[in-house]
């Protein structure tokens, strides 16, 4: 949207508006750090002290302490960047091959992959389990990555871009002599940007926010994520709650980083040059 | 002549296989196969260790019976256009607001995307809290604004949906706002500053220009939405359970609870089906809509 010039109230409401509604979103995160300064006892104790009494910093040094974090950490960073580069690479290939080429059954197949889509996940696991033991690759990364890597939502969000890119844009580079794998990595990947940002912060915060894969694929300990960390400090009978909530805090940290440096790319304007225009 | 033209063909056509290939053949042997499997398995009685037998349409006539299936049909549908219109709008208006340039536009952004990278565990813990009944802030609030009678959330049968409801915009919106900020990328400026020449007002040309512009993007975020909140899971498990009773079990609660409570695989399966060809209808019925829409962009 361009630069317009709006009157000083308008302005001033539209900001009351955003940071009453950034107050709102937050104010779960803020009870989350809160919580993680307290002992478990204090954390569900009303009415809610939203500043602990005393303040409990031993919390952060403790979940390094009792479950092997820094491994957790190591193995959901590992399985995040692996599966989100696989991702990217033969999603955007599919993807201009979906909205760009012309081949017999090209409907039919995109249709079967929207189709799985739209099955809960919960529904095809024991076949995928059974498969995997098969190949003895249960516990190991390896199931993990095959299984979530070639997932149809990252070839039908790019599709989706692929599609507001003018044909006649092709025409003109594969009359200047680009070969169709030209056209796609001169022309497409670079006017897609904000596409594939929005694709490696979904992928990443997908595959770091897992919980159930690595549960049902992951037995040893060495081969631990984060998710699976914080699920450690629910016990059978009690939860340590100010512990959990400490872990959860040092989980967000690393998406948010991803979020902020890739969220740069949806800058106006980006895309004003050479399309459409 | 003809023939060249024939060449010509296949070889667009190899080319076109060539770019989906990599992904195709890991999408169909890891994805596409089990759920196929999955199909077979809804007419095929199974508990995951004995030898599968054939049961036919029992499995869909069983679930057609259960008063649970019903009411977690029905819950869901109530869930779906809830949060699907709810969300959408909410992601709408946010990614128009934090495309422009303002202060600590960033600071913004990641606040509203924030709800989507918490841990359900952390979410489950947080917003059982906050709609406590009794002393929740939520409630607090809402008698001090002078509703001496606030609802009970979680602990009420009929209200318990409502919060998973609330609790479901506020997670989901900030991921399609992402969606549709990326798509207010693909606009040119050039149609704005066009328009303001002509003396369009602001509300004119988010009706002309950004909302017809952004319908691929529209219309993934609504599909996505849509087919996510069928298959909506890991929200309820955290945040209820299912319960109060089953107030709050929607269609994949009620699938993973016939596949590891009841290990009914049959049972599960075709429940599945049924969300599948639900899901899938919409799915058509969008496609078409996308073609009418893109024709006249």
């Amino acid at each position: 949207m361009m630069i317009e010039k709006r009157s000083p109230v308008k302005t001033v409401l539209l900001y009351i508006v955003l940071a009453l509604l950034t107050v709102i979103t937050l104010l779960p995160l803020l009870w989350m750090v809160s919580a993680s300064f307290k002992l478990s006892s204090e954390v569900f104790s009303f009415p809610i002290k939203w500043i602990p009494e005393t303040w409990h910093w031993e919390n952060y040094v403790k979940i390094w302490q009792k479950i092997n974090l820094a491994t957790y950490t190591m193995n959901s960073f590992k399985l995040s960047i692996i599966i989100t580069l696989i991702q990217l690479l033969t999603s955007s290939f599919a993807a201009y091959g979906f909205s760009k080429c012309r081949f017999p059954g090209r409907n039919v197949l995109f249709l079967a992959y929207v189709a799985t889509i739209a099955i809960p996940w919960q529904v095809y696991m024991l076949p995928q389990y059974v498969m995997m033991q098969k190949m003895h690759l249960i516990d190991t990364h390896i199931s993990i990555i095959l299984l979530q890597s070639f997932t149809a939502f990252g070839v039908f969000l790019l599709r989706q871009f692929y599609i507001t890119i003018p044909d006649e844009l092709l025409e003109a580079a594969r009359i200047d002599g680009l070969s169709e794998y030209g056209t796609f990595a001169r022309i497409v990947l670079p006017l897609t940007k904000p596409a594939m940002a929005t694709l490696t912060i979904m992928s990443f915060v997908t595959v770091w926010n897992d919980y159930m894969g690595p549960m049902i694929y992951f037995n040893s300990d060495r081969l631990k994520t984060i998710q699976l960390g914080i699920q450690l400090f629910v016990g059978q009978y009690s939860a340590e709650y100010g512990l959990i909530m400490a872990t959860s805090v040092m989980a967000i940290i690393p998406v948010l980083v991803v979020f902020l440096a890739f969220q740069r790319f949806f800058v106006e304007g980006i895309a004003s040059s050479g399309l459409k225009g | 002549m003809a023939q060249k033209k024939g060449s010509l063909k296949l070889r667009q056509s190899l080319i076109g296989y060539s770019f989906i290939a990599p992904n195709f053949l890991g999408f169909a042997i890891f994805i596409l196969f089990p759920v196929i499997f999955t199909i077979i398995l809804s007419v095929m009685n199974w508990d995951g260790f004995n030898a599968m037998t054939f049961a036919g349409f029992a499995n869909f006539r069983a679930i057609f019976r259960d008063r649970v299936f019903k009411s977690a049909f029905w819950l869901t549908l109530l869930y779906v256009v809830f949060t699907v219109a709810l969300t959408l709008l909410a992601s709408l208006a946010l990614a128009c607001v934090l495309n422009r340039k303002i202060k600590g536009r960033d600071v913004f952004r990641s606040a509203i995307f924030f709800p989507y990278v918490a841990s359900m565990i952390a979410i489950g813990a947080v917003w059982k809290q906050l709609f406590e009944s009794n002393y929740g802030p939520i409630n607090m609030a809402l008698r001090a604004i002078g509703i001496s009678n606030p609802p009970g959330w979680f602990a009420s049968t009929d209200w318990a949906i409502w919060g998973v409801i609330v609790v479901a915009i506020w997670k989901f919106m900030g991921y399609y706002m992402l969606i549709y900020l990326a798509g207010l990328q693909d606009i040119p400026v050039q149609l704005y500053e066009a328009a303001t020449l002509d003396g369009a007002t602001g509300w004119q040309k988010f009706r002309k220009i950004t909302l017809p512009m952004l319908t691929p993007s529209t219309f993934f975020v609504f599909m996505m939405l849509t087919i996510n909140s069928f298959k909506s899971f890991d929200l309820i498990y955290a945040l209820t359970m299912g319960g109060p009773g089953t107030s709050t079990t929607l269609l994949a609660n009620y699938i993973y609870n016939q596949t590891f409570v009841y290990w009914d695989y049959g049972k599960s399966a075709a429940a599945s089906i049924i969300l599948f060809i639900i899901v899938l209808g919409v799915t058509i019925v969008q496609f078409r809509g996308e073609k009418k829409f893109t024709d006249y962009l």
